[in-house]
């Protein structure tokens, strides 16, 4: 809209010159965020390695060349023009597994994050507004999950209840909030010192309003941050999971579970193609996502002139 | 000083009881009571039900928390369902090489990445830098088992001069330079997921020491760029290093499992996976209470060495 064409007595005019000016705001915002983050070229090549890698999770039945659970008759058989990743110790196709593998350890990686997102979030944002008793006894809990070595007390809650792919994504994300809820804490803690805070309190919006729509917009870019990089914790701890057999089970492909058949000394000397692809991709996703939290923790860093 | 560190671990108990609280809870969570387990299935119910009473599994769920926590604090952590031995004995036999194992590795990953942070921080953005961060990267990513196997692949299978597994070469004689080489690759394992992590962060705390006033003063009045970084730098950006090394007890732990299971290593990791696989929860909640202590008291032991080299902390 031109500007030089509003009267500029009329109220409304002036909203919208406002609402627009708040929209030119954020759109440069995100822009700005963007030009950051794009300035990182590692983490551009990871993002576009990482869209790819999540195409082929999407569009696997496509792509993968065999049925990833069907019998072809070859036993372990090397690389060949018919299989180019050979096929397993059941003789099914070693391609088509990694390909369709690739959806477990996206569908982990971020069902598991939301959760613990959302959960690490609303507890850390009551626990920093609160303070005093209620900030005290969440910290505690926080303490209590921290003291126990994580892989370890997942170990035992996939022995008893289970390790479905769904329960996978529960466990992973109900037992790992703590870190969220410590950064949002921290964060809200300086925030809600600051004026507008204040302000919003003195118009007596109510403590979820403020919470939520005033206070959690300001803590996006830690939580972003955090969440990237505990994606590519959920998608390490469930190949560790499904290497030793607790994760996901056969004849469902995973990375991790891919690789356990190279515990036993004939695939790990002879039959490579069995076990380094599956090791390659889960590097890969990891590396990627690693490099992507990087490039975002620069790019939201308000410290950092540019 | 005295008074932080009592007031310190007063907060530590509360922690203590939530930790003993959750783990009683997951035992309950298992399948099955201990009696099923332990007694005859033949026996008719009435004698069933008899038993139970008398071991107090019908009590309300507060009065056998109580029960089980003056018997850990007796030491008692139960007995094992499938050897029926007592859980403190089994593991206490296993500690031994795990904290060697893990030590070791704790030590070496940070050999390796304090020399690297701290030349990537004072040669920013040079070929050292990028080789450095572009470790540190892939020593987070690499998952254990994969970087374990490759290894074992390399060094045991194809040029032979390295031990796959075990802590001793079975049969042979137990020399100390056997049971070095057997440490050499799973302590490399554990020690590159630490190296990555401290890498940056020893990178990061440094590059923050050199942006000082009293660096800028110590180079105004005309000291060495060496002295200036070794003596004046290096102290100050390595404090912040100590608070974080008690952190990475836990990381070790959950690499030790994987770790230990690979390459065969008589430890708790090892015992872990193989009480999963056989069901005995005692043991797993025995092991896991015994990590969790493990980890409380390194905590303590941070914050309180952390108080010592840094004497700007303030006691509120």
């Amino acid at each position: 809209m031109n500007v030089s064409n509003l009267q500029p007595n009329s109220e409304i005019n002036a909203k919208i010159l406002i609402s627009e000016a708040n929209e030119h705001k954020d759109e440069s915002y995100v822009k700005m965020v963007l030009r950051r983050f794009l300035k990182h070229r590692l983490a551009v090549v990871s993002a576009v390695g990482l869209v790819l890698i999540s195409l082929v999770a999407l569009f696997a039945p496509f792509l993968a060349p065999y049925d990833p659970y069907a019998v072809t008759g070859a036993f372990g058989a090397g690389p060949s023009a018919q299989h180019f990743l050979g096929t397993d110790l059941v003789s099914r196709d070693a391609l088509s597994r990694l390909i369709y593998a690739a959806r477990v350890s996206l569908q982990v990686g971020v069902g598991a994050v939301a959760i613990s997102s959302v959960i690490g979030t609303i507890l850390g944002l009551i626990s920093g507004y609160a303070g005093g008793k209620v900030d005290t006894v969440i910290m505690r809990i926080v303490d209590v999950f921290m003291s126990f070595p994580h892989l370890m007390l997942i170990l035992v809650v996939v022995s008893i209840v289970g390790s479905s792919l769904t329960n996978l994504i529960l466990i992973l994300g109900l037992l790992n909030w703590t870190g969220m809820a410590r950064i949002v804490r921290g964060s809200v803690l300086s925030i809600k010192q600051l004026d507008y805070v204040k302000a919003s309190i003195a118009l007596g919006f109510s403590t979820p309003r403020i919470l939520f729509k005033h206070i959690l917009p300001n803590v996006l870019a830690p939580i972003l941050v955090h969440a990237t990089f505990g994606i590519a914790n959920a998608i390490m701890v469930e190949a560790a999971l499904s290497f030793l057999g607790l994760g996901v089970q056969p004849p469902t492909a995973s990375w991790g579970n891919m690789l356990t058949e190279a515990q036993s000394m004939t695939v790990l000397t002879s039959q490579p193609w069995l076990w380094v692809p599956a090791g390659v991709m889960i590097v890969l996703t990891v590396l990627a996502v690693n490099f992507i939290g990087d490039g975002l923790r620069d790019a939201l860093d308000p410290k950092s002139i540019k | 000083m005295l008074t932080y560190i009592i007031r310190r671990i007063i907060i530590a108990i509360p922690i203590l009881f939530g930790v003993t609280i959750l783990n009683f809870l997951i035992i309950n969570l298992a399948p099955g009571s201990p009696v099923d387990i332990m007694i005859d299935p033949n026996l008719p119910p009435e004698a069933l039900e008899a038993q139970k009473e008398a071991l107090g599994l019908n009590d309300p769920f507060y009065i056998q928390y109580w029960t089980w926590l003056l018997n850990l604090f007796q030491g008692n952590l139960g007995y094992s369902l499938v050897t029926f031995q007592p859980v403190i004995d089994i593991i206490s036999e296993r500690l031994g090489p795990t904290i060697l194992l893990m030590l070791s590795a704790l030590i070496f990953g940070l050999l390796i990445a304090i020399p690297l942070g701290i030349l990537s921080a004072i040669k920013q953005n040079s070929v050292i830098d990028y080789l450095a961060t572009g470790g540190a990267f892939m020593g987070v990513s690499i998952p254990n088992f994969f970087l374990g196997l490759g290894l074992i692949y390399v060094f045991s299978l194809q040029l032979g001069v390295l031990p796959s597994g075990g802590m001793h070469t079975i049969g042979a004689e137990s020399s100390f330079w056997d049971t070095a080489l057997h440490f050499v690759l799973p302590v490399i394992v554990l020690a590159t997921a630490i190296a990555g992590k401290k890498i940056r962060y020893v990178r990061s705390s440094m590059i923050e020491t050199l942006g000082q006033d009293y660096l800028r003063t110590a180079r105004a009045k005309g000291l060495k760029e060496t002295i200036v970084v070794n003596k004046h730098a290096l102290r100050n950006a390595l404090i912040p290093i100590i608070t974080v090394i008690g952190l990475e007890i836990p990381l070790l732990f959950a690499g030790a499992v994987v770790t230990e299971q690979i390459f065969s290593w008589p430890g708790i990791g090892q015992l872990t996976i193989s009480s999963i696989m056989s069901r005995d929860y005692t043991t797993l909640m025995g092991l896991n209470l015994i990590a969790a202590f493990i980890v409380l008291f390194s905590n303590l032991i941070t914050d309180i060495a952390y108080t010592i080299v840094d004497p700007r902390i303030k006691f509120q």
